[in-house]
């Protein structure tokens, strides 16, 4: 039957996306992809860190400590990236009421922190020998702390409420408010006067820096992207199952039967 | 660039700081699929069990 509604609904030969944003039918989906995007991870990490330790030259002011942006910025872009990803599907779940959109957005949460939080140890081991503090109260990175705390408090706002669907709803509130700080991280080194120097690759000015550098941050970027996109969809297929344990499809799984 | 092993890992002085940023993020990277995986298999072990349980009470009952 299910057949049947989906051929009248979508025009035939064409693949009906929106019967992606039902969980029974992601689910199986999802996990073909997963080994996808792990084997993109392993590619793109393999060819970044070949750049970021053997091709990219040493920086004449910093040495070999420079290296640590090959991680550095790839970290803080996708902590931001994720964050707006993470704002959207939790918005989308606030709007139309749709199941996997909230479970996506619960998802990535822990992706996102973990990201805010390698951008924040990475920035601390190069703050420590280039400006000689771990630490300073700078507007980019007191920002990105607020960032990873915007993380955490979704996270535990979310399993703090029993109900479902009003702890989806008190999360989507809760990281929607939290996107007007995205912007505040990456204009900060404009805004204001930074310790942190300002953005090392800019669209609208050519990069200042060796273009083998920019390469291998583009690399580790990909990597990174890929690996958040793995990761989500590993954690999605947990989060699928918990919340459809009682439907039928779910028991029907070949998985689940055997 | 590099003329020896020590002195690629010696990173110029900045050892500490290139391979803990570098250490700790392939750390995380490693760790967190992990936990997914941990979560995924918890609950198909439960949803397992509940067919179990589910089978067994069909055949007690006949």
């Amino acid at each position: 039957m299910n057949q049947k509604n989906n051929a009248s609904f979508s025009n035939n030969r064409l693949v009906n996306w929106f019967s992606l944003s039902s969980p029974s039918t992601f689910y199986p989906v999802a996990g073909k992809l997963i080994p996808i995007f792990w084997t993109l991870t392993a590619v793109f990490g393999l060819a970044g860190l070949w750049v970021s330790f053997f091709v990219a030259p040493v920086d004449a002011v910093q040495g070999q400590g420079y290296r640590i942006i090959f991680i550095h910025v790839p970290v803080s872009w996708m902590s931001m990236f994720i964050y707006l990803v993470m704002a959207a599907w939790a918005g989308l779940g606030l709007v139309f009421n749709t199941r996997l959109s909230a479970m996506m957005a619960q998802a990535l949460a822990p992706v996102g922190a973990w990201m805010a939080f390698l951008s924040l140890w990475t920035g601390a081991l190069w703050g420590k020998p280039m400006w000689g503090a771990w630490w300073v109260w700078d507007a980019r990175l007191t920002s990105e702390l607020i960032l990873l705390f915007l993380y955490l408090g979704f996270i535990a706002l979310q399993a703090s409420i029993d109900n479902r669907r009003r702890a989806d709803k008190a999360g989507a509130i809760l990281a929607l408010v939290g996107v007007v700080n995205v912007p505040i991280i990456y204009f900060s080194v404009k805004w204001w006067n930074t310790l942190h120097q300002g953005a090392s690759v800019s669209l609208t000015k050519a990069p200042a820096m060796a273009q083998t550098m920019l390469w291998g941050m583009l690399l580790m970027a990909l990597c990174f992207w890929m690996y958040s996109i793995a990761v989500g969809l590993m954690r999605v297929r947990a989060i699928i199952l918990e919340r459809e344990a009682h439907t039928d499809w779910v028991r029907q799984l070949r998985e689940v039967k055997s | 660039m590099w003329n020896s092993p020590a002195e690629f890992f010696a990173m110029g002085g900045y050892a500490l700081y290139v391979w803990g940023s570098f250490g700790v993020c392939a750390l995380v990277l490693l760790l967190e699929p992990l936990i997914a995986r941990a979560r995924f298999k918890t609950i198909m072990r439960r949803l397992k069990q509940e067919q179990l349980a589910k089978q067994f009470d069909r055949e007690g009952s006949q």
